[in-house]
């Protein structure tokens, strides 16, 4: 039965962050989604320390909350000339740095520890611990994420052609009159609530590996976008998959096992890939020579 | 502030205290010439690449010792470097996602190995997961020397090679011109930057040793447009940084070295951007104001000549 | 001046396509355009010319409100940019794009249409079928489903075009559209430029290349930070106005053997 509930849970999180993560390589923004699943960390804390439980909708104000302020922070420090990457570092290391610290100090009121933080604490618990506390709480995780799935798809849908163009070109975007600033805050708040959803099951660090990686596996299948978000949330539930099979039979992290299973599913697609696997590629210059 | 002095004066902490102070020295220092190459977040690559490299080298020789781990991660982050690299070139992919890719790709990899340790029979595994969020306090004497070793080297190749690296920073087509072997520099600083984030791994941690490569060089870069100078006050916050945070996080029970070295890093960067000249907040309001004055009396002026034209006219 | 004529010329003014007075834009304490103010009128072809920095590229995007400016006003047929961005079309540089993204040369030229259909409404079958005789008057309905990636610069050039074309406006910017393209691409786009200048449309085009200033435009505006002449080509495109505007950088004028009043344009 905790199968069930693993698997469904670790789909759900693909799927979130699978979407996502096509807007964040197309964008180019893939830097500032790592910036975004570290530094939401000191708003769950926060958080928790607040309602002394774990009240699902306070988490996901406050990463809120934390997302769009690392946004605005980075955009800010960028503005004032300092260099994008260089922003991106400062502004999720100290905050990400905020939250370990709280962490630290009031472990015990936050029932969470440091390596709760990297890989979720359902990993960090073995198997049984997970099946005993799983009735309770691998639903609530699993409500939490099928709501933001559902967010996700219907802002996504609504406003799919402000983002396409403000990915593509958003010079154009902002000389027709769409607010680019608002699409990208809008992007960045749907990730850190993708980013506090996943965070019970795969931890605020490894989430970024689910927001990436299948996403940039997605890109060398396919030319077009539509295909591009249905293959990535595709891959990432694959990842999930095969990562928690192998997790079972090695008894090692989950989280850790998902993102390695995508990390292999890349490698394949990077070698294969019909139109632009190298292996491909040097095949279909052997045969014309 | 009693338990502060009394640390200070056992000759373990003044190691420690030494040995991180260096290592935020060198960061910093190395730091700069990351920031100038638009490479600030390669550090946290390389950071987070080390820890398979880290893994893998206490799972083949069972022993724990710094130099063995530095061998590890160091293959590692070239190895990420390379992928890196590879991944760009040989794909559509641009650098922030080849980046991304490599950074989760081997962290996951790393988390695997590390629960395969934990779960298994290693020995003295404990406080290999200290790497993620750094242990100063928790350091032995003979790591904090290699440590310490480590970062003067580095600071004294970066003061050797200084005019090399300042060019291939700025300019590598005119290093080439004037014969340079720029490849073979730019591969040193990588190596250099390797090496600061595996020396800092063990003091900070995993996670958070990137901000000692970039905070404390994005801090010196509000004070200064001279890269002589930026290098020397970036090295000095980074030793400040390092020098705090070891003092704090050692008098608080439970507290890791790196998350309040990074925060006084963070503190400085803020004194930074406030009152840096030219660059800070302060400074450029006050430099917007004169230009808008400037620009309203120009047209003023033009128009009290227009206007003059017209009646002479 | 009596009241009678202010009221006439403001009446002139208002219906002008575009009207820009004293825009200034700065970058840190460095001013990149300094008091410009011109005004173009219906139907005009004007070519920006100017040295490398000299703030054409500026100019255009503090026009658009792309980027912010410390002092000036842009009018559209009267009334403030913001307000009319239906009526106008912009085609940026083609290096602003990243040509690897997922999606075909309609799909491009559909995204022209992004203005006129509000926040909610997704593009219909009339959308379509406009954009696909957007790409046919550009030469590259043959190319609707192609990947972007695929598409030569001077194709990718063109597709530009035919979304701005789709943008169905009355007033155009360009920015360099002439830079890196074909021969066959060039006719294209000056056929092109003709054909909107004989449908009334106005269009802006920052260009870089002096020889061909004369065959392309029918108006100036000559730019160096400040505006240094702004008028029709045959009396402003003028070998004092260039050597003013380039600052002695045009070596080759003094070699030039034409007539000392304009610039011959295939001969230098």
């Amino acid at each position: 039965m905790s199968d069930f509930w693993i698997l469904l849970t670790g789909a759900l999180v693909a799927s979130c962050c699978g979407i996502l993560g096509v807007f964040l390589v197309l964008r180019k923004m893939a830097m500032i989604g790592d910036a975004i699943s570290h530094s939401v960390m000191p708003g769950i804390v926060i958080a928790f320390l607040l309602s002394g439980s774990r009240d699902s909708m306070l988490m996901m104000f406050a990463a809120l909350a934390f997302g769009l302020l690392t946004t605005f922070l980075i955009q800010m420090f960028q503005n004032s000339g300092i260099q994008a990457d260089a922003s991106i570092g400062v502004v999720f290391t100290s905050l990400f740095a905020v939250g370990v610290v709280l962490v630290s100090l009031y472990a015990r009121q936050v029932h969470l520890d440091q390596d709760a933080i990297l890989y979720g604490e359902i990993a960090y618990v073995h198997w049984n611990i997970w099946t005993l506390g799983g009735v309770n709480m691998g639903p609530k995780a699993v409500w939490l994420l099928g709501f933001t799935l559902l967010v996700i798809v219907a802002v996504i849908s609504v406003f799919y052609k402000q983002f396409k163009l403000c990915a593509f070109d958003s010079a154009l975007a902002a000389a027709i009159g769409i607010p680019v600033a608002l699409f990208h805050y809008l992007l960045m708040g749907l990730v850190s609530m993708a980013t506090v959803s996943s965070f019970e099951s795969v931890g605020a660090i490894l989430v970024v590996g689910l927001l990436i990686i299948p996403a940039s596996t997605a890109y060398l299948l396919t030319d077009r976008l539509g295909v591009m978000i249905v293959l990535s949330v595709a891959v990432g539930v694959a990842s999930t998959f095969i990562g928690y099979g192998a997790a079972v039979m090695l008894d090692a992290s989950i989280a850790g096992c998902m993102v390695c299973a995508a990390s292999v599913l890349f490698i394949v697609a990077f070698l294969f890939s019909p139109s632009q696997g190298i292996v491909i590629k040097k095949l279909r210059l052997r045969q014309l020579a | 502030m009693d338990k502060i002095w009394s640390m200070l004066t056992d000759p373990n902490m003044q190691w420690i205290f030494l040995g991180c102070t260096l290592l935020g020295l060198s960061s910093g220092v190395i730091g700069c010439f990351s920031y100038l190459r638009k490479q600030s977040l390669m550090g946290d690559t390389l950071a987070h690449a080390a820890l398979p490299g880290i893994c893998i080298a206490f799972m083949l020789t069972g022993i724990k010792s710094i130099g063995l781990f530095l061998v590890g991660a160091g293959l590692a982050g070239v190895v990420a470097t390379f992928g890196i690299g590879y991944i760009t070139r040989h794909s559509k992919l641009k650098q922030d996602a080849a980046m991304g890719i490599v950074l989760s790709g081997f962290f996951g990899l790393g988390i695997v190995l590390l629960t395969l340790i934990q779960h298994g029979d290693y020995g003295n595994q404990a406080g290999l997961d200290k790497f993620l969020f750094g242990q100063a306090a928790s350091m032995i004497g003979s790591d904090v020397i290699t440590m310490s070793i480590v970062c003067l080297a580095l600071i004294t190749i970066c003061t050797l090679l200084f005019k090399q690296f300042k060019i291939i920073s700025f300019d590598p087509g005119f290093a080439r011109g004037i014969g340079y072997p720029v490849a073979l520099l730019e591969q040193l600083l990588m190596l250099l930057m390797v090496v600061a984030v595996v020396a800092g791994i063990q003091a900070v941690g995993v996670v958070l040793v990137a901000a000692l490569l970039i905070t404390p060089a994005v801090s010196a870069r509000y004070w200064t447009d001279r890269l002589s100078l930026m290098v020397v006050l970036s090295g000095l916050f980074g030793a400040l940084s390092g020098g705090i945070g070891t003092l704090i996080s050692a008098s608080v029970s439970n507290l890791p070295t790196g998350p309040v070295t990074v925060l006084a890093a963070t503190l400085l960067f803020f004194v930074s951007i406030l009152f840096g000249p030219q660059r800070g907040l302060l400074a450029k309001r006050i430099a917007r104001k004169q230009v808008k004055l400037r620009y309203s009396r120009e047209m003023e002026h033009r128009i009290h000549d227009s206007k003059k034209k017209e009646a002479a006219l | 001046m009596s009241l009678t004529n202010t009221v006439k010329t403001r009446n002139i003014e208002a219906a002008a396509p575009l009207t820009i007075s004293g825009l200034s834009v700065a970058y840190q304490k460095k001013p990149v355009l300094r008091n410009v103010t011109f005004k173009v009128n219906e139907g005009e072809l004007v070519g920006v010319i100017g040295p490398n920095g000299a703030g054409k590229s500026t100019l255009m995007k503090a026009a658009l409100g792309l980027i912010p400016s410390i002092g000036g006003e842009v009018l559209v047929y009267g009334k403030p940019y913001k307000q009319q961005r239906k009526m106008i079309g912009y085609v940026p540089q083609r290096e602003s794009v990243d040509w690897d993204f997922p999606t075909n040369a309609l799909d491009v030229v559909l995204m022209g249409r992004y203005g006129h259909l509000g926040w909610f409404r997704r593009p219909g079958a009339k959308d379509k079928a406009m954009a696909l005789e957007c790409l046919n008057k550009v030469g590259m309905a043959d190319f609707a489903g192609r990947q972007i990636s695929q598409l030569s610069g001077g194709q990718q050039q063109r597709v530009f075009l035919a979304r701005a074309l789709a943008q169905d406006a009355k007033l155009y910017f360009m920015d360099e559209p002439f830079a890196g393209v074909d021969a066959a691409t060039e006719k294209a786009i000056i056929t092109l430029l003709q054909e909107l200048k004989l449908q009334g449309k106005t269009v802006i085009v920052v260009h870089h290349d002096l020889a061909t200033v004369q065959d392309y435009f029918d108006t100036v505006l000559l730019l160096n930070v400040e505006l240094q002449a702004f008028g029709p080509t045959a009396e402003t495109f003028t070998q004092e106005q260039l050597q003013r505007t380039y600052g002695g950088r045009l070596a080759f004028l003094d070699r030039s053997m034409q007539p000392p009043s304009s610039i011959g344009g295939k001969g230098v």
